[in-house]
């Protein structure tokens, strides 16, 4: 997948504590790692934004062994149900939670473990597949996007080449490396030769900012709340000579912060990149090019190059008229392989052809800038992660079993209904923790009756009304 | 109510804890202090003192403890009253 012996003298890692990795020293540690597996297999890769996990997902890659990204501290309950139903032959992780595992410790270096498990390979992996990812993790559900080589190549080459990426710039991570955009960032910089600058600190903590200056970080990308976050630490009054861009993705920024954002960049010789994408497209799919990002603000832009969008109606025709909503579709060699449900699924074959209906609704201005307005299923983005809305439900009725309730809301607000005051506190503590997100996402309101029709069906329109 | 009292409610409420427990945290001690929970607290701080923090005191509180010294040192609020 990379070429890392091609830039060996380049830096690829700046970590925490200012240790410098050149890229024949990351090749040298991939290695180490995979000599120890002999054959092409399953992974966990348990990981944080440290050399050791970077380390496990290059090195994983480049040896054909196909890596499950997750993060660090994954809800017990949701690895366990994963771990059944993938039978993966390995765990990689930090050396600091392997004993939390039976299985045995293969190998160990830079603080991460790789233990091998009791499964032996009682499956097939497709020859094309190169990585999973989670879709709405975080509800529990183990369904999983199937990725190629062919698809994280195509991705990563049309990045590097919208964002005219090359050796010399230095990407800060401000997003996990389990998650699409996070990977795409890491993609993208170790194919250009580029430098890593890992941190698991966070925008709240001084040591981030010590060392985004320190380290000199020309580049950052971030969702929707972490812009929300900049604007209110008042972002703009901060002094950083060596940022060239911000790119932005994981959800539909609101106009005004585009505006805010694009504005200051244009007048601060920065350039301000929207995006989107879904991790069934490897991660990109269109952006606004930085010149336009004023100009066109609240719009995701174009098709990224290579790639193509149109729009459909409901009975499926091609929408010609501008300013005409309907569902975007996208073609393209990142369009990835399909899902995963179960192990047996891993030796699927790519089952859309590059072809993507997103489910997001889209139009396009007369200019063939393509606007996100809603959204055919029923998930929030939330803090730029996705959440089913009737998973969450099914979650909460599965603890709660005497309870009705009825999940609804905007990103970043989801609103819970339910019919019992008492258990008010519990359903917020529950969710929190089995989403691993900020309690303040959540807002349980406590109504009568949940309405529904003769069916029985959820009006969930009728709960917005009762809300307002 | 004393501004001590101020200061632990703004944790109190950002974080849904028990005011005992307020005094001994730190930044990422617990799930809801994290990067979504610490603005939570911020838009709390300055609310019930009538504050705007600069960012480099905002980054800067990593405890209940910081914070106090933040306060008291660039903000001027008196915990001894």
């Amino acid at each position: 997948m990379w070429n890392l012996h091609k830039f060996q003298d380049n830096i690829a890692v700046i970590t925490e504590d200012n240790k410098k990795i050149t890229y024949q020293k990351l090749d040298n540690y991939c290695k180490n790692l995979t000599s120890n597996i002999q054959k092409r297999c399953l992974v966990f890769n348990l990981c944080k934004n440290e050399i050791g996990s970077l380390v496990g997902y290059i090195g994983f890659l480049n040896a054909k062994i196909v890596p499950l990204m997750l993060k660090s501290d994954i809800e017990e309950d949701l690895l366990n149900n994963l771990i059944e139903t993938y039978k993966p032959s390995y765990i990689y992780l930090p050396e600091e939670i392997s004993e939390n595992f039976k299985f045995k410790k293969v190998y160990s270096n830079l603080n991460y473990a790789l233990l091998k498990t009791n499964f032996e390979n009682a499956y097939k992996l497709n020859e094309e597949l190169a990585l999973l990812l989670t879709t709405s993790g975080s509800t529990g559900s183990p369904k999983l996007v199937r990725q190629s080589y062919k698809n994280i190549e195509a991705n990563t080459k049309s990045i590097v080449e919208y964002l005219a990426l090359d050796e010399t710039e230095r990407a800060i991570t401000t997003l996990p490396m389990n998650y699409t955009y996070g990977i795409s960032i890491i993609n993208t910089h170790l194919w250009v030769g580029a430098c890593l600058i890992l941190t698991e600190k966070s925008l709240m903590q001084k040591e981030f900012w010590a060392q985004f200056k320190d380290y000199q970080a020309t580049s950052f990308g971030g969702v929707p709340y972490t812009y929300e976050m900049l604007n209110r630490l008042r972002f703009f009054r901060m002094d950083l000579p060596y940022l060239r861009y911000m790119t932005q993705a994981g959800g539909k920024l609101s106009p005004e912060l585009h505006e805010l954002f694009a504005k200051w960049a244009q007048d601060n010789n920065k350039k301000f990149i929207v995006m989107y994408g879904q991790t069934e497209a490897t991660a990109r799919m269109s952006y606004l090019p930085a010149e336009k990002s004023l100009e066109k603000y609240g719009s995701m832009g174009i098709a990224i190059p290579g790639g193509k969008f149109s729009l459909i109606d409901t009975e499926g025709n091609i929408i010609k008229d501008p300013e005409t909503v309907g569902e975007l579709v996208y073609e393209g060699d990142n369009v990835t392989l399909g899902y995963a449900q179960k192990c047996e699924d891993l030796a699927l074959g790519d089952e859309r052809n590059g072809k993507l209906i997103t489910g997001d609704m889209a139009k396009f201005d007369k200019d063939g800038f393509f606007y996100i307005v809603g959204r055919k299923k029923r998930f929030l983005k939330i803090f730029g992660n996705r959440v089913n809305l009737d998973e969450t439900e099914r979650l909460i009725k599965a603890h709660f079993p005497m309870l009705e309730c009825a999940c609804a809301g905007i990103d970043d607000k989801m609103d819970i209904y339910i019919t019992d005051e008492n258990c008010k506190k519990e359903v917020s503590d529950f969710i929190s923790q089995k989403t691993g997100l900020n309690f303040t996402a959540f807002r349980v309101i406590v109504i009568k009756e949940i309405p529904k029709n003769e069916a029985g069906k959820t009006l969930y329109k009728n709960l917005e009304l009762i809300n307002a | 109510m004393s501004n001590l009292e101020k200061y632990t409610n703004a944790f109190v409420q950002a974080f849904e804890i028990e005011p005992k427990d307020a005094p001994a945290l730190k930044y990422q001690d617990i799930k809801a202090w994290d990067s979504v929970g610490h603005m939570g607290l911020v838009a709390n701080l300055e609310e019930a003192f009538d504050i705007m923090m600069e960012i480099e005191d905002i980054i800067d509180l990593s405890s209940f403890e910081k914070g106090k010294e933040i306060l008291s040192q660039k903000y001027d609020v008196d915990f001894a009253q």
